[in-house]
C-alpha cells in the first residue's frame, strides 16, 4: 500500500531537512513542471486527479483554481491554511512538523499554476513545533533557489513568508483568514466575489489545505491516473484518518481514501478500550454529525459519508464510548462554538449561547421536556442558508443528530433530573 | 512609550504588507512579548504607531484569544477543553490544576506565577488530554505527572 505523504516520516518525527528530501526525490515536482509544464497544464492535470479539499468542504482543487485569471494582473496570493482547529482534528500537524519541505514543494505548484507571485503559510499560534520547521524550510528553500526570483532559471518568481495566527477558529475559514491576514477581525466575508478574482488585499486568492497541497508533487510526479489508483473508491488519492476518544491506540493513519469506520477502528485504532462499547462517531471533527453502528461499514469518502447523512469534514474520527454522556459530549461542542462564533451574524452570535445554556441545565438535571423542542428548532433555524457563514449550520450537525440518535439519553437526563453518567463514574 | 526594539520589530511587519494596518495584529503581539500583556496604555502607543483609532486597534485586539487584554501571570497555562480532551478527562486536569494553583479558569495565583485559561483544541487529540504552558505542549497528561510539570516553571 502506497503513502506517498507519509512514507518518509521518521518514528521520531524530526522534519526532513531539504538535503534528505531531496535524496527522497523532493523538489522534483518543481523541476519538471518549470521544465516543460505550462500553468494551465498543472491546473488541467490536478483536475484529472480529482483531488478535492482535504480542509473540509470538499471541492475540486483544480476547479477551484481554474477561477483565478491568468491575465490578471500581479499581485496574486497562494495561501496554505494551516490553522488547524477544528476539535478532534490532527492531521495537518503531522504533515507540518515532520515533511515541511513536501508542503512548500505543493505550494510552489499551486502557486504556479494560478501564476501567483507571493504566498503564505497561515499557521496556527499553537503548532510552535511546526512554526520552527516551516520557518527552517523557507529559509533553504530560498537558500536553493526553489524561492524567491527566477526559480531553478525559469523565469518564475515565488516569495513565501509565515504568518502566524493569534487564535479563533473562524480563521480557518477561507474568507475569514484573509481578513486575519489584512489585520482585521477574522469575519466572513459576502461571496461574490470570490477570493479567485478578489482576494486579499483585494487580489486574485487561492486558500488550499495543508493536506491537499502536500498530495500535489505526488501529482505532477506520478500522473493523474495513478493518484486515481491509490483510491478504493471514486474520490481519489489517500487520506490521512485519524481517531480519537477511548480506544486503544487512538492516532493518525495514511489510508486509501475509502477504507470503512470500523476498518479505522477496529484494525487500525486497536478497538474500543476494554469494558466499553462504541456509541458513534463525529468522522471528520466537531462539525459533522454522529454516525453510529449501523455505519461501521460505510466507506469514509466524501459521497458514502454524506449518503450515511453527515460529512467526510476532516477524515479524523472523535469516538462516543458508551460511559460517556452524549448530553455532556455535545454540550461540550456547543460550549466550543458559542465561543468561538464571531458574532457577525445575529442567529450565530445569539442562537449558540442558547444552545449552550439549554444543554448545560438538560446535563445539570434542570431541563424540561419542550427543551428538546427548542433545540430541534435551533438545529433548523441556524442551519444553511440562515446564517452568514457555514459556521452555525456546521455547529447544528452534531447536535441534529445526537437528538436523533441519543434521544432517550435526553429524555432520561429530563425525566430523572440528572446525569446518570456522572452516576455510574462516582 | 514603546521601546527601540518594539518599534524596530514592528517595522519589520509593517514592511511585509502592503497596508500599514494589516500589521496591526503582528504590532499587538510584538508588545505582548515584550510586556506579557496589552494594557489601555500599550494598547494606545500601538493604536498611535499604527496610524489607527485606539477603539479600532482594540476591536481587534479583543477578537483574538491570544491577546491578552487583562494581566496574566509570568506563565499561561492553556488547558485543551476541545471535545478530545474532554472524553479523555479534561474535567479531572483541570480541578487537580485548581486545586494545587488555587485558582479557577480565568485567574492569576497570587504569586503571579501562572495565569490558567481554557483553550480549544490543541490539535494533539491522539495523545489527549493535552495543555501548553507558554510554548511548551504536554500530552498524554495524568494528574500525577501535572505537580512534575508545574515544578518546571519558577
Amino acid at each position: 500500500m502506497e503513502r506517498p505523504l507519509t512514507q518518509h516520516i521518521r518514528a521520531d518525527q524530526r522534519p526532513l531537512t531539504l538535503k534528505e528530501y531531496e535524496k527522497v526525490g523532493g523538489y522534483e515536482a518543481v523541476r519538471k513542471m518549470l521544465k516543460g509544464m505550462t500553468p494551465k497544464a498543472v491546473t488541467d492535470l490536478v483536475k484529472e486527479s480529482n483531488l478535492k479539499g482535504r480542509g473540509g468542504a470538499g471541492f475540486g482543487t483544480g476547479m477551484k483554481w481554474s477561477f483565478v485569471s491568468l491575465d490578471a494582473p500581479n499581485p496574486k496570493y497562494l495561501i496554505a491554511n494551516a490553522d488547524e482547529m477544528e476539535p478532534g482534528t490532527f492531521k495537518d500537524r503531522i504533515l507540518l512538523e515532520c515533511t515541511p519541505h513536501q508542503l512548500l514543494e505543493g505550494m510552489i505548484v499551486a502557486a504556479f499554476a494560478i501564476q501567483a507571485d507571493i504566498s503564505y503559510v497561515y499557521l496556527r499560534w499553537a503548532y510552535k513545533t511546526a512554526s520552527t520547521a516551516i520557518t527552517t524550510a523557507i529559509a533553504e528553500a530560498y537558500e536553493a533557489g526553489y524561492l524567491g526570483k527566477n526559480i531553478l532559471g525559469s523565469g518564475y518568481d515565488l516569495d513565501m513568508h509565515l504568518h502566524t495566527g493569534v487564535g479563533r477558529y473562524m480563521c480557518g475559514e477561507e474568507t475569514a483568514l484573509l481578513n486575519s491576514l489584512e489585520g482585521k477581525r477574522a469575519t466572513p466575508r459576502a461571496k461574490p466575489p470570490f477570493p479567485q478574482v478578489s482576494g486579499l488585499f483585494g487580489k486574485p486568492t487561492i486558500v488550499n489545505n495543508v493536506e491537499t497541497l502536500c498530495c500535489l508533487p505526488h501529482i505532477v510526479n506520478k500522473g493523474s491516473d495513478w493518484f486515481k489508483a491509490l483510491s478504493l473508491t471514486t474520490d481519489a488519492g489517500t487520506k490521512i484518518y485519524g481517531v480519537s476518544g477511548k480506544v486503544k491506540r487512538p492516532g493518525a493513519w495514511e489510508l486509501p481514501m475509502g477504507v470503512t469506520m470500523r476498518e479505522l477502528i477496529e484494525e487500525h485504532a486497536g478497538g474500543m478500550q476494554d469494558g466499553l462499547k462504541f456509541r458513534g462517531a463525529l468522522p471528520g471533527g466537531a462539525s459533522t454529525d454522529f454516525l453510529v453502528e449501523q455505519h461501521l461499514d460505510v466507506k469514509m469518502d466524501y459521497a458514502s459519508v454524506a449518503a450515511a447523512g453527515s460529512r467526510l469534514g476532516t477524515g479524523t474520527l472523535v469516538i462516543l464510548d458508551d460511559k460517556t454522556c452524549p448530553v455532556g459530549f455535545v454540550k461540550n461542542l456547543e460550549h466550543f462554538f458559542a465561543q468561538e462564533s464571531c458574532g457577525f451574524c445575529t442567529p450565530c452570535r445569539e442562537g449558540l449561547p442558547w444552545v449552550e445554556k439549554i444543554l448545560a441545565a438538560i446535563d445539570r438535571g434542570e431541563g424540561r421536556m419542550e427543551d428538546l423542542k427548542l433545540l430541534e428548532f435551533h438545529t433548523k433555524y441556524l442551519g444553511p442558508g440562515n446564517t452568514f457563514c457555514a459556521f452555525a449550520p456546521g455547529a447544528m450537525e452534531p447536535l441534529q443528530s445526537a437528538l436523533k440518535y441519543f434521544r432517550d439519553d435526553f429524555e432520561k437526563h429530563i425525566h430523572e433530573k440528572v446525569c446518570t453518567y456522572q452516576t455510574v463514574m462516582a | 512609550m514603546l521601546s527601540t526594539e518594539e518599534i524596530d520589530e514592528i517595522e519589520k511587519a509593517i514592511s511585509l504588507v502592503p497596508v500599514r494596518k494589516a500589521a496591526g495584529i503582528e504590532a499587538l503581539k510584538i508588545v505582548q512579548e515584550h510586556r506579557r500583556w496589552v494594557s489601555d496604555e500599550s494598547l494606545r502607543e500601538v493604536a498611535a504607531y499604527m496610524r489607527m483609532s485606539p477603539e479600532e486597534l482594540d476591536s481587534i485586539a479583543t477578537f483574538y484569544n491570544m491577546i491578552f487584554r487583562r494581566p496574566v501571570g509570568r506563565h499561561v497555562i492553556l488547558v485543551c477543553d476541545s471535545i478530545s480532551c474532554w472524553v479523555m478527562g479534561y474535567e479531572n486536569i483541570l480541578a487537580h490544576l485548581s486545586s494545587r494553583l488555587g485558582v479557577k479558569l480565568g485567574q492569576t495565583t497570587k504569586d503571579d506565577r501562572f495565569t490558567l485559561l481554557p483553550n480549544c483544541c490543541l490539535g494533539t487529540c491522539d495523545c489527549a488530554p493535552a495543555l501548553m504552558i507558554d510554548h511548551d505542549l504536554y500530552r498524554n497528561l495524568t494528574t500525577e505527572r501535572l505537580d512534575e510539570i508545574l515544578a518546571k516553571y519558577e
